[in-house]
C-alpha cells in the first residue's frame, strides 16, 4: 500500500486520513482506461459509468453489509419440528433463563458484598486493593459468561502485565469487552452510556481504569490520545484494551481501524474474536436494540459460543507510517478470525463521508476533458 | 430483521416483472427486495432520498444530488423501475432514455445548454472554472453540428450516443 500519502490527514474528527479507497472497491469502479481522443459531444453526455457506480452502490454497497444482522433461515416450519421448536422455547424460557437470573443475581451479590468493603477499607493499601479488585472484576465477568452459558476458547499466550503495550481487538457487541475481562483485567477505552451501563462504567470499571471519549466532540481526540499516553507509561496500570473499528461490527466483516491506537510508540497485540452464529448471533446492532434487550437476547439463548485468539504483538516497522500498522494489524485479525475487509469508517454510522473522495473523482474526470480537448 | 422472500409470492414478482419489461429475473428480484427492506428502515414500503444518502458509496458519487432528485419516495415497484435501466437485459434505448431524463431536470422533454452545463459541473466540481465549462460545452456542441441555443430531444441523444458500445450495468447480488 503506497498511496497513503495520497490524501492529507487533517484535525478534524471524522476526516481521518486512510489508504487509498479505490484499491478495494470492486474493479467496474475504476472502470476505463483513460479514454483517448478528441473530446467530442458523446464523451461529455456518455455518463453511463458515473451512474453505474450510482447504481450498484445503491443494489448493493460494503458499508451497509457490515451492520446488517443476519437472522438465521427459519427451520421450525413443519409439523414435527415445530413443537421442537415450542419445546425448546418453553425450556429457554421458563427453566434456563430463570437458572441463569439466579446464577447472575448470586455473582453480584457475593461481587458487591467483596468490593464495596475492599474499595473503602483498603482505602490506604493501593496495590493490594487494585489486585483484589481486579480479581473481583474478573469474577463478576465469570458469572456473567457462565449466565449466557458462554463457550470461550482462548487460543494462543494470556495477556501479561507489561507496560508499554496495548491490545486491539475486533468489536462485535459490547459482550467483547467481557469475554476478554474474564481472563484478564484489562483497562478500557469506551463510549460513555447512559443507564445503568453508565453507572457499571464510572464506579466498577474505575477501579480497572477506565478512559471515557464522546464521539460527537471533535476536540476530544487529542484529550483522548493524551490519556492514553499517559496510561501506558504507568507501570501499575492493568494493560489497555482497545477495540479500533469505534463501533460494532456484524462479525463477518472489519471496518477501518482508526489510528490512535497505533501511534503510542508501544507494542500492539492483536486479539481476534469470532463468535459462532449458530448458537446465537451476538452482533449487537446498536440502532435496533438497547443493550438491555441485547443482553435478554443473550440469555434466551441456548449459548454464545466463540474462539478468542491471542496473537503475536507487533510493532511499528521502520518506514511504516501508523495508518499503514493499522492496517496491518487488521489484516492479521481479520484472516485469522476469517473476516472480510472493507476500506469504510465505522463513524459513517452517524455521519456523511469526506467530499475528499467526490472531489477526486471530479478532479480524474476534469484532467481528462481536458488534456482530450487539447489533442487534435 | 423483518421481511424475508416470503414475504412476496409468486404473483407479486411476476407482476413487478411484467412493470418492468422482463429486465430483471425472479431471483434478482427476490434480492432486490431484500435490498429494498434493508433501505426501508421504517417498514412502510417507501424510501425517502435521505436513505440514498446514508450509504457511502452513494453520497460520494458526483451524480448523487441529480439522482436524488429522480429518488424521491420510491415504493417497490418505483424502485425496480429506476434500476432496471442498469440490468444488461434492458435495450439502449431504454438505457438511453435514463440519461436522457437524468439530464433533463425540468421534465420538458428538452435539454438545454443549462442542464448539460449543471451535469457537467456536478462531474467536474472545483476542478474547471465556470468559463472553461462553458467553452468546452459549446465547443464540442458546435463540432456536433448543434449551437449553444439549441434544445436537444431524446432522439438527438439517441443519435449521439447510440452507436457507441455505451456500458451501464449494476450487477445485483443473488446469494
Amino acid at each position: 500500500m503506497n498511496s497513503s500519502g495520497v490524501l492529507k490527514s487533517s484535525s478534524s474528527e471524522l476526516d481521518l486520513d486512510r489508504p487509498n479507497i479505490e484499491d478495494y472497491l470492486p474493479s467496474g469502479a475504476a472502470i476505463q482506461q483513460e479514454p483517448r481522443g478528441k473530446l467530442r459531444l458523446h464523451d461529455l453526455l456518455d455518463i453511463s459509468p458515473t451512474l453505474s457506480e450510482a447504481a450498484g452502490a445503491i443494489v448493493d454497497d460494503s458499508f451497509t453489509r457490515c451492520f446488517k444482522s443476519n437472522p438465521p433461515e427459519p427451520w421450525n416450519w413443519n409439523i414435527y419440528l415445530f413443537p421442537l421448536w415450542c419445546f425448546g422455547v418453553l425450556l429457554r424460557y421458563l427453566i434456563v433463563f430463570p437458572t441463569r437470573v439466579l446464577v447472575l443475581t448470586i455473582g453480584w451479590i457475593i461481587f458487591l458484598s467483596s468490593f464495596i468493603p475492599v474499595h473503602f477499607l483498603l482505602k490506604g493499601h493501593d496495590r493490594l486493593r487494585r489486585s483484589i479488585e481486579r480479581s473481583l472484576v474478573e469474577m463478576i465477568c465469570s458469572f456473567f459468561v457462565a449466565s449466557w452459558t458462554g463457550v470461550v476458547r482462548y487460543h494462543g499466550p494470556r495477556p501479561s502485565r507489561r507496560p508499554k503495550q496495548v491490545f486491539v481487538a475486533n468489536h462485535t457487541s459490547m459482550i467483547d469487552f467481557i469475554v476478554l475481562e474474564q481472563m484478564t483485567a484489562f483497562a478500557v477505552i469506551m463510549q460513555k452510556h447512559p443507564g445503568w451501563v453508565g453507572l457499571l462504567q464510572s464506579t466498577i470499571l474505575e477501579s480497572v481504569g477506565c478512559i471515557w471519549f464522546n464521539r460527537s466532540e471533535a476536540k476530544d481526540r487529542e484529550i483522548v490520545a493524551r490519556k492514553l499516553r499517559e496510561h501506558v507509561q504507568g507501570a501499575d496500570n492493568n494493560p489497555l484494551l482497545i477495540f479500533p473499528e469505534g463501533t460494532c461490527v456484524n462479525n463477518h466483516y472489519t471496518v477501518m481501524f482508526k489510528k490512535g491506537a497505533f501511534e503510542l510508540g508501544c507494542t500492539v497485540c492483536p486479539v481476534a474474536i469470532k463468535y459462532n452464529k449458530i448458537f446465537v448471533d451476538a452482533f449487537w446492532n446498536s440502532r435496533k436494540q438497547s443493550f438491555t434487550k441485547h443482553l435478554l437476547q443473550l440469555m434466551t439463548s441456548w449459548a454464545v459460543v466463540c474462539d478468542v485468539w491471542y496473537l503475536e504483538p507487533q510493532s511499528l516497522k521502520p518506514g511504516e507510517t501508523p495508518i499503514e500498522f493499522a492496517e496491518r494489524v487488521r489484516d492479521i485479525i481479520s484472516t485469522r478470525a476469517g473476516l472480510k475487509k472493507v476500506p469504510w469508517d465505522g463513524y459513517l454510522k452517524y455521519s456523511r463521508p469526506s467530499p475528499k473522495h467526490r472531489e477526486r473523482k471530479q478532479q480524474n474526470f476534469a484532467e481528462s476533458v481536458l488534456r482530450r480537448l487539447e489533442e487534435k | 430483521m423483518g421481511n424475508t422472500s416470503s414475504m412476496l409470492t409468486q404473483y407479486d414478482i411476476e407482476e413487478v416483472q411484467q412493470h418492468c419489461k422482463h429486465a430483471f429475473t425472479q431471483q434478482e428480484i427476490v434480492s432486490l427486495y431484500q435490498r429494498f427492506c434493508q433501505l426501508d428502515r421504517n417498514n412502510c414500503g417507501f424510501i425517502p432520498s435521505d436513505e440514498f444518502l446514508s450509504i457511502p458509496e452513494f453520497a460520494v458519487n458526483p451524480l448523487s444530488q441529480s439522482l436524488l432528485r429522480m429518488l424521491d419516495g420510491f415504493n417497490f415497484k418505483e424502485f425496480i423501475a429506476f434500476l432496471s435501466a442498469f440490468s444488461p437485459r434492458s435495450t439502449l434505448q431504454h438505457k438511453i432514455e435514463f440519461i436522457f431524463k437524468v439530464y433533463d431536470t425540468d421534465c420538458n422533454g428538452k435539454v438545454s445548454f443549462d442542464d448539460m452545463l449543471t451535469v457537467l459541473r456536478d462531474l467536474t466540481g472545483q476542478y474547471m472554472s465556470e468559463h472553461q465549462r462553458k467553452e468546452v460545452l459549446a465547443q464540442v456542441l458546435e463540432e456536433a453540428g448543434y449551437t449553444k441555443d439549441s434544445f436537444l430531444v431524446l432522439s438527438d441523444f439517441m443519435k449521439i450516443l447510440g452507436n457507441s458500445d455505451l456500458k451501464m450495468e449494476a450487477e445485483v447480488p443473488v446469494d
